[in-house]
């Protein structure tokens, strides 16, 4: 099992949420964040004085995938979330030590 | 035990009953009303007199009358024709004064939206309750200082509400000159609305006067946002209510020594303020930078080599919401403040207001867009705000195309002053100082330019049957021959700012001495005002809030850093 962590463009996500659908990923958590990588921020101003904007609003989606899942998500994360322009994100992929449905006790790859 | 046949047979008799018993009451009703008056969708009756519209008022018989018969008839008709007017005047005045109520909901929308959201509840609570505290005082002394004496000097309470002639005492110096006392400085009538001051009239004016005091109030709240003490604002407030505000007002409006300068000293008409650019916002501006420069810039906003750092606001469309119901208010503010729905010029006086309004918010968005960058949508708001201001005072007295200019300079004139300010680090987070003062004191002297001649005859007891040479000429600017009125206007506007910097300013320096300091700890600045001082956080579920405690003593000491003038008492 693995969690797979992708920072994204905030305006990709429904277009990700499709092709986690078509691969089969069931449902996912999404919070939304601010954060820059290699993108330098940009400067404003506001009556008159300048200021900078570093922080960019992203969203995290974060799913736990079988392990045979977790190369056609990054292939989804791909198609669907790259604009080609610095800024389109980023993905980690963790390894899970376990999981739990709570509702029905269900472990591991039943719970996914 | 019933069947449903049974049942059935029963309602059958039932049902009979009801229909004949329903046709013998319509068959007997519309007997009984057939001789009933009918409906009648013109309102005809409008215009026929009966006792409640001309009371004692017996038609006379055009072949019959007596002389007797005529004079009471005329009497009556007059009687009514009297009643009529003040109605109307009573009404527009109230209702002008509604208006302006609800302009306080305008204020704290703006000022709250250019906050943020860690101060939302505070900031707003200030908007909210100075209107208690405000009227507060007002009617405890504030009324009695600021209109007690209008009928103490040669100019007289307003005609159009019928003179009000019970407030009619006033301190005076100087001696008498045209049937009046001396020199007006305050008057002494109408305390708590009580004795002379128990009079249909003069609590029409009272509603009317308060609504603009506490336009007035209200305007310091923006400038010391986000690090002033609910307490020493509390304190302050009522003292504005109650001393500061009605001293000078009732020196420009309630027959004072500013408006006596026209015919004790030929200057013109003497002071002469419409709707109160002067005695309402260049008062509300002075006392914002007064207390603005003494509290202190907020922690972070400027940097020690002098660099500006922007504070952005946390609701803009709430912004721009409060400034248009400012604008809607206006038309309250400036043509309600002819206290007379029969005065002719209400028309030209709520379209010079809107048009004002209009000439600045583009002047003030292009001169942005243009020298700045972008349309900034707080600017545009406060050039709105600005052109209302300046065009406040000049608004009867002028053509709409001054009213145009008027308001094109206004709107350019505040980004001026609003960058004057920040380079001279008095931290102002809504503009008030240079909304309401700057452009206070041009729409003072706007008056003593623009204005035109054709309203105002007899403005502060001057040249009521002719000024100037020419009857029935009204208040007259530079532009249009006369000198000495922007003389008036511009001692109105020396007097107002110095009289509210320096009353104020001591006010707010024995409060702060009282209190300890009029602002709040660094810590709790830092945090957020609004559970520290109110309690309650203003949006518990959509932001995360760090309480005071958590502020850690190395944040305090970059706090501490900060240049502010030494005047203000150190942050705990």
């Amino acid at each position: 099992m693995k969690m797979v962590v992708a920072m994204i463009r905030p305006h990709k996500l429904d277009e990700i949420k499709e092709s986690f659908n078509e691969i089969g990923v069931q449902g996912m958590s999404v919070t939304e964040i601010k954060g820059y990588g290699r993108t330098h921020g940009q400067t404003e101003t506001y009556r008159g004085s300048a200021y900078n904007v570093e922080f960019i609003p992203k969203v995290r989606i974060e799913v736990g995938v079988p392990d045979e899942l977790v190369e056609q998500v990054l292939t989804a994360l791909q198609t669907s979330g790259k604009t080609g322009k610095i800024g389109d994100g980023k993905v980690f992929v963790l390894p899970i030590e376990s999981a739990m449905r709570i509702r029905t006790g269900e472990r591991n790859d039943e719970a996914l | 035990m019933l069947t449903t046949q049974h049942r059935h047979h029963n309602h059958r008799w039932l049902a009979i009953a009801f229909v004949l018993i329903g046709l013998l009451t319509v068959f007997a009703t519309s007997r009984a009303y057939a001789e009933e008056p009918k409906a009648d969708p013109t309102g005809a009756f409008q215009t026929t007199p009966n006792a409640y519209s001309v009371p004692g008022y017996i038609k006379p018989d055009p072949e019959k009358a007596s002389t007797k018969d005529l004079a009471v008839a005329v009497d009556a008709v007059a009687q009514s024709a009297s009643h009529g007017l003040f109605s109307v005047n009573f009404v527009w005045t109230l209702v002008a004064g509604f208006l302006v109520m609800f302009m306080q909901a305008g204020f704290a929308l703006v000022e709250t939206g250019l906050i943020r959201a860690k101060n939302a509840a505070h900031t707003m609570s200030m908007n909210f309750l100075v209107y208690a505290l405000g009227m507060f005082g007002f009617f405890v002394c504030g009324f009695a200082f600021m209109c007690g004496g209008l009928n103490g000097t040669a100019i007289g309470g307003p005609a159009s509400l019928g003179g009000v002639p019970t407030l009619n005492h006033m301190l005076t110096v100087g001696s008498a000159m045209n049937g009046d006392h001396g020199w007006g400085l305050l008057g002494t009538t109408g305390f708590f609305l009580s004795g002379s001051g128990y009079d249909g009239a003069v609590i029409v004016l009272f509603l009317f006067m308060m609504v603009f005091m506490d336009t007035t109030a209200t305007i310091v709240t923006g400038a010391c946002a986000e690090r002033w003490s609910f307490k020493s604002f509390f304190i302050f407030s009522i003292i504005v209510g109650a001393f500061i505000y009605p001293v000078f007002g009732g020196w420009v409006w309630g027959g004072g020594w500013l408006a006596q300068l026209g015919y004790r000293l030929g200057l013109g008409h003497g002071s002469v303020d419409y709707a109160g650019s002067g005695v309402v916002h260049m008062q509300g501006g002075a006392l914002a930078f007064i207390t603005a420069f003494m509290i202190g810039p907020r922690i972070g906003k400027y940097g020690k080599d002098g660099t500006i750092h922007p504070i952005l606001p946390h609701d803009i469309p709430m912004v721009q919401l409060g400034t248009f119901i400012l604008a809607f208010g206006w038309f309250g503010f400036n043509a309600g403040s002819s206290l007379a729905g029969g005065d002719g010029r209400i028309g030209i006086i709520a379209a010079n207001t809107m048009i004002a309004g209009m000439a600045a918010t583009l002047s003030g968005v292009l001169y942005m867009w243009k020298f700045v960058g972008k349309p900034d949508p707080s600017m545009m708001c406060n050039s709105m705000l600005a052109g209302l201001v300046a065009i406040t005072a000049p608004c009867a007295f002028v053509t709409p195309v001054s009213a145009f200019i008027i308001g094109a300079v206004a709107g350019v004139l505040v980004v001026w002053s609003v960058f004057f300010f920040d380079k001279r680090k008095v931290d102002d987070p809504v503009g008030a100082i240079s909304v309401h003062g700057v452009n206070g004191i041009w729409g003072v002297i706007a008056v003593g330019l623009f204005s035109d001649g054709t309203y105002g005859a007899g403005w502060n007891g001057v040249g009521a049957t002719s000024y100037l040479g020419a009857a029935g000429k009204g208040v007259t600017g530079l532009f249009y021959g006369d000198s000495k009125q922007l003389i008036a206007q511009l001692i109105e506007a020396g007097v107002g700012t110095a009289w509210n910097v320096l009353v104020g300013g001591l006010a707010f320096y024995i409060i702060g001495k009282i209190l300890g300091s009029n602002r709040v700890p660094a810590e709790v600045e830092i945090a957020g005002l609004d559970v520290p001082e109110m309690g309650i956080p203003g949006y518990p579920e959509f932001i995360a809030q760090t309480a005071p405690e958590e502020i850690t003593s190395k944040e305090l000491e970059q706090a501490e850093g900060l240049p502010v003038p030494r005047m203000r008492a150190a942050a705990r």
